[in-house]
């Protein structure tokens, strides 16, 4: 029998988890797999890649972005004045026409996502009460494995059983509302300040330790309670946290708390960057960078990771389940916003922002990012992300390699920023520069290890063939923003920044175990405030494509 | 690109003369989207809506299985596959064809549509354009404030309809959302809110108003700004204000008093606002004020939006080509111009000149002008019943009722996907299988193979 | 009889429920085909419920129905009421001012008697 075996012949291959540094490799490949090699010298593959001089890394994984659901929608909807004058993308005989802005369309945004050799993306905030939107829309979103994260840090559920001292309800809860929703990690935004938020005007909560209305607990019972209880349940992304007081002068502090609040248990803090600002009452004059000391204390604690949340310059939309968040960005940008409150469960605020490199603040924004990524010293738990849109979009990562492989265009940008930054970043002193491993690291190996993804992020036999073959350049944007060739699930999907070919991609989502009698309680909680029945909230399987069950740990 | 969702919750057929009773069943007549209705079905027949209003019995009661041919061609009964070639072809040799309806479809067959209307570089568009459209232009001039129908049953203490007639509309949505509701921090439901109603004419829902407020008609954005200016605190000519709007002064501070009293506010909007002079301008103006009041209490706004799932075309429109609605994709790349790409517009200016009409009745509700074009141009229908659009069709094709015959998926006026739990089958094929028919033909016409 | 009035379309029960009952059924065409007007508006012109009136828009487009005192205070004198359908849409105009939407509310028209509903009956009963 002739298996129908593809060879990527002789490239030069960066693959981490399996320590593999620029050696030059065969990989085989059969049946969306990577395989070993057959041992039998007589079998021949039907299709051979010929990568010699070709760098070969596993498809790169976006572990922290927005591309589907309400929110992510209601940006589309709300910014067509950016779209009309940006790039089109008009359809062909194999793909559908998209349009791109900063929130681009489903098709668009699968399609661009290939094309820059990403095969797996998260997004990071859904509310439960709309995964069936955030489904329907992966659906339209080729090309791309997806997941995603779903909102609980400020659903009723979670803090009526914290109050109540029930830990067992919340482990059940939280497994159930996985289980329902199809999703793959608990996240938490703003835990408690949105609950805040609805309650009175601009309201918030002001740091770990401040009480949510009605509820009585605080922020850090929220986190401390959730990482125990998705440890317990041996989630392989135990937990997601976007922490109080995003944006705020001085905020590093709180941050810092929620790290400790973690009190051992594993836990993901992502977009930190946006975390890390010293100073205090909104005064740009005290506004700095506290990434070393915070970068000392996850250097020290290995129980934590990150991601950056890098910015850039130029324009784009802000978008968050942080309603507060949202509230004061308006306040800030004067545009239009965007809010809404879903019952029991979350909230979300959008407005569209510019980040100037001649303003003060967003260049230390900026460097703030790039700290981040020098100066935490294990680069398998620091992870590349824009926290698309937010900070920039995915298609900036290119930008971001090359910010971070290049120190003399680094410091070349830094010259184009207000001087003043130097005094309050440490970023011009830093000549740290990643290697492509590291690259490697922080763009597939590493987001695939923190999320628990056996089989994404390397290209040893059991992995999916999602894999990415770059032309080497001195310019490592111009290297990492058109692969010559991108292979999904085994196919060819991007020659040279042009579509060959489209799937649909699988949804990857987490099944844990609970104890099904406790979902009784839950029922009739839920029966009392929501505004849909009971039996019509679970998403059943029929709405995912191929569904992926990741299993727990 | 096939669509698993509609597979789920197939209908299976009654036993005769038995009951079957199917519990959370989802009314799409009205963007209330009420999915707690059991219904009682025998002999392929709904017999019992309970929890249903009144629009809901009639829509649950009267679609039993149409006895009319799948498919007619020019008024001749045809088959299923002569019906679908000719729609193919006639979408494919227009130069401006259009699509348009899609409010009485769930996603998973709007998402064809829109699929059928990108190979085709044709322009898709749906009644949202003439409902809430102009809503959406001013949401993206402004944005909007907004929540959950449950944080409103939950949270709203003062609830405000303005240019909406819910009584009559979304006869449920006093009970079950906005006023009568015993919600988390409104225990005693309807006596812990206030409800106001702005209106040109005493509506059948002035009754359910503790406060109301009878406008000038064509007044709303006079009206509205002079609420805008009070919660600034600018000063106003009080005789002025009540010339403009009809209404006394002190009126309005009054209600802008409670108005900034209040915990949570509720503004409810309907077609009053959009369909009048001022359109746009006075949707912006609604959704301005809305924003505004945040600065002094917890305030949202929400349109009433009206017909099942037209909160979901709005959506699918939007995720697939970026834009809410009449959107044209002639360039091979989607653009969007209200009052340019709009059905009202490209019927009336005699531009469109081939035309695929789903779920809609634009021969009886579109312009004369409108109305005329159309009836010249070849016509394809979708529709569950015989309507004057199907009567003037080129092609027409019976349907099976979404929600009754066939599953799928609607989204609530606030955005909330809901699963559909039909009832009996259908000898009649659904929209998402024509459509999907019709697009593989398409496809296979123009050499696509995506 | 000639004066100006503003023609208010809207939804009804009678109209909602008859969409699904069907639009060439009776209660949908009664619904859609009756003019509400102010009693006082009725009084004044000596129309009289049944009577058979023109509607002339800004652009001379006209369609012909029958009146039906609206319910006690429902209408203030000078708006006329209509379930929105056929009729209603047919004194609408081309033009969507750049909105997509045309004005379907608040339309300007005037309003001149056809036929008294004495007549008409009359009429019908010689027909039959």
């Amino acid at each position: 029998m002739n298996l129908d075996y593809t060879k990527i012949s002789q490239g030069t291959v960066y693959d981490p988890l399996n320590g593999i540094d620029g050696q030059v490799r065969d990989i085989w490949i059969l049946d969306g797999r990577i395989v070993a090699a057959p041992t039998d010298p007589t079998v021949l593959p039907s299709r051979t890649i010929d990568a010699s001089g070709l760098v070969v890394m596993p498809g790169g994984i976006d572990m922290h972005c927005h591309i589907a659901g309400p929110k992510v929608n209601v940006a589309r909807k709300m910014r067509p004045e950016e779209k009309r004058r940006g790039e089109q993308m008009p359809r062909t005989n194999i793909t559908h026409s998209g349009s791109m802005g900063s929130v681009p369309s489903t098709f668009a945004t699968g399609y661009k996502y290939a094309a820059l050799g990403y095969t797996t993306a998260f997004d990071a905030a859904i509310p439960p009460i709309a995964a069936r939107h955030a489904h329907e829309e992966f659906e339209d979103t080729p090309c791309i494995d997806k997941g995603f994260y779903v909102l609980m840090g400020n659903n009723h559920y979670v803090m009526q059983s914290l109050m109540q001292n029930e830990p067992q309800k919340l482990k059940a809860f939280i497994a159930w509302l996985l289980n329902s929703t199809k999703g793959f990690a608990p996240k938490l935004v703003n835990p408690g300040g949105v609950e805040v938020w609805k309650t009175k005007q601009a309201g918030n909560v002001s740091g770990l330790d401040s009480k949510v209305d009605h509820f009585g607990v605080t922020p850090r019972q929220i986190i401390s309670g959730v990482a125990q209880a998705a440890g317990e349940l041996a989630l392989p992304h135990p937990v997601h946290i976007h922490c109080n007081n995003l944006g705020m002068p001085g905020n590093w502090e709180t941050t810092l708390e929620t790290m400790r609040a973690l009190q051992g248990h594993r836990g993901h803090i992502t977009h930190i960057q946006f975390h890390s600002y010293g100073g205090g009452d909104g005064d740009e004059n005290t506004f700095n960078s506290k990434v070393v000391p915070m970068a000392e204390y996850v250097n020290a604690n290995p129980n934590i990771t990150i991601d950056v949340g890098q910015v850039l310059f130029g324009e784009t939309t802000s978008m968050t389940g942080d309603g507060p968040l949202g509230y004061f960005l308006s306040k800030v940008y004067g545009g239009k916003w965007f809010s809404s409150d879903t019952e029991m469960e979350s909230g979300c605020g959008i407005t569209p922002i510019k980040y100037r490199n001649k303003s003060l603040v967003h260049a230390l924004q900026w460097a703030i990012g790039l700290e981040w990524y020098l100066l935490v010293n294990d680069p398998w738990r620091v992870v590349m992300s824009t926290d698309h849109p937010n900070g920039g979009s995915f298609l900036a990562y290119p930008q971001i390699i090359r910010l971070l492989m290049d120190r003399t265009y680094r410091k070349d940008v830094l010259k184009t920023c207000p001087p003043e930054i130097r005094n309050r970043s440490t970023l011009w002193d830093i000549e740290r520069e990643y290697t492509l491993n590291e690259i490697a690291i922080i763009t597939r190996a590493g987001p695939a290890k923190i999320l628990g993804l056996k089989n994404k992020g390397h290209l040893g036999p059991g992995a999916d063939a999602d894999i990415t073959i770059y032309t080497p350049n001195e310019n490592k944007e111009v290297m990492f923003e058109m692969p010559r060739l991108v292979i999904k699930s085994g196919r060819v999907l991007v020659d040279q920044g042009d579509i060959r070919q489209t799937l649909i991609g699988k949804t990857l989502h987490v099944q844990p175990c609970y104890d099904h009698e406790l979902e009784k309680d839950i029922q009739e909680w839920f029966e009392r405030y929501y505004s849909i029945r009971w039996r019509n909230y679970p998403v059943d399987l029929s709405y995912l494509y191929e569904s992926c069950v990741v299993p727990t740990l | 690109m096939t669509s698993a969702s509609t597979q789920v919750n197939a209908p299976t057929p009654s036993v005769p003369g038995e009951l079957k009773v199917i519990q959370d069943a989802t009314c799409t007549f009205c963007g209330c989207v009420c999915d707690d209705i059991e219904l009682t079905v025998k002999d392929n027949h709904i017999t019992e809506a309970k929890r249903a209003c009144v629009l809901g019995k009639a829509w649950f009661l009267n679609h039993s299985v149409e006895d009319r041919p799948s498919c007619l061609i020019e008024g001749k009964p045809a088959t299923l596959s002569e019906g679908y070639d000719r729609a193919a072809q006639i979408l494919t040799s227009g130069k401006y064809p259009i699509i348009y309806g899609l409010s009485d479809s769930p996603c998973e067959a709007q998402r064809v549509a829109v699929s059928i209307a990108d190979w085709i570089s044709g322009t898709i568009d749906t009644t949202t354009s003439v409902c809430h459209g102009p809503s959406g232009m001013a949401f993206q001039g402004v944005g909007e404030v907004t929540c959950s129908l449950g944080e409103v049953a939950n949270r709203g203490d003062m609830i405000i309809f303005w240019g909406s007639n819910p009584a009559e509309s979304h006869p449920r949505h006093f009970t079950k959302y906005s006023l009568m509701p015993k919600g988390m921090f409104l225990p005693n439901g309807r006596k812990d809110r206030t409800c106001v109603i702005v209106d040109v004419r005493r509506t059948k829902s002035a009754k359910a108003a503790d406060i109301f407020i009878q406008i000038k008609p064509k007044r709303d954005f006079e009206a509205l700004w002079t609420l805008r200016a009070l919660a600034k605190g600018i000063e106003l000519d009080p005789e002025l204000v009540h010339r403009e709007t009809g209404v006394e002064f002190s009126v309005w501070t009054d209600l802008m008093e409670r108005m900034k009293a209040c915990k949570f506010g509720v503004i409810f909007f309907g077609m009053g606002l959009t369909m009048t002079r001022g359109k746009h301008a006075n949707s912006e103006a609604l959704l301005a004020l809305t924003r505004d009041m945040n600065a002094f209490t917890r305030f949202v706004a929400k349109p009433n939006r009206g017909h099942g799932n037209v909160t979901g075309a709005d959506n699918v429109v939007s995720w697939r080509t970026g834009y809410p609605f009449g959107v044209n994709h002639s360039r091979g790349y989607p653009r969007f111009n209200p009052g340019e790409y709009t059905t009202s517009d490209t019927l009336a200016n005699g531009e469109a000149d081939c035309a695929m009409m789903i779920a809609c009745d634009p021969m009886a509700n579109f312009s004369q002008p409108a109305r005329e074009h159309l009836s010249t141009i070849p016509l394809i229908a979708l529709d569950t019943k015989e309507t004057p659009t199907t009567r003037a069709a080129t092609v027409a094709f019976t349907v099976a009722t979404y929600g009754i015959n066939t599953g799928g998926t609607v989204y609530r006026m606030d955005d909330v996907p809901i699963p559909l739990r039909p009832a009996f089958p259908s000898p009649h094929p659904s929209d998402y299988d024509v459509l999907t028919a019709i697009e593989e033909r398409v496809k296979r016409i123009l050499g696509v193979t995506g | 009889m000639n004066e100006t009035f503003t023609l208010i379309p809207g939804r009804t029960t009678d109209q909602g429920c008859g969409v699904s009952e069907g639009k060439f059924n009776d209660r949908y065409q009664n619904a859609i085909n009756a003019l509400q007007v102010a009693p006082s508006d009725m009084t004044r012109l000596g129309l009289s419920e049944g009577d058979r009136v023109r509607l002339t828009g800004e652009e001379g487009q006209t369609v012909e129905v029958c009146i039906t005192a609206a319910k006690k205070e429902e209408l203030p004198e000078g708006l006329l009421f209509i379930a929105y359908g056929n009729i209603s849409s047919q004194m609408m105009t081309g033009d969507t001012h750049g909105s997509g939407m045309p004005t379907s509310k608040g339309m300007e028209v005037t309003m001149e008697l056809v036929q008294k509903a004495s007549a008409h009956a009359n009429v019908e009963g010689t027909a039959s």
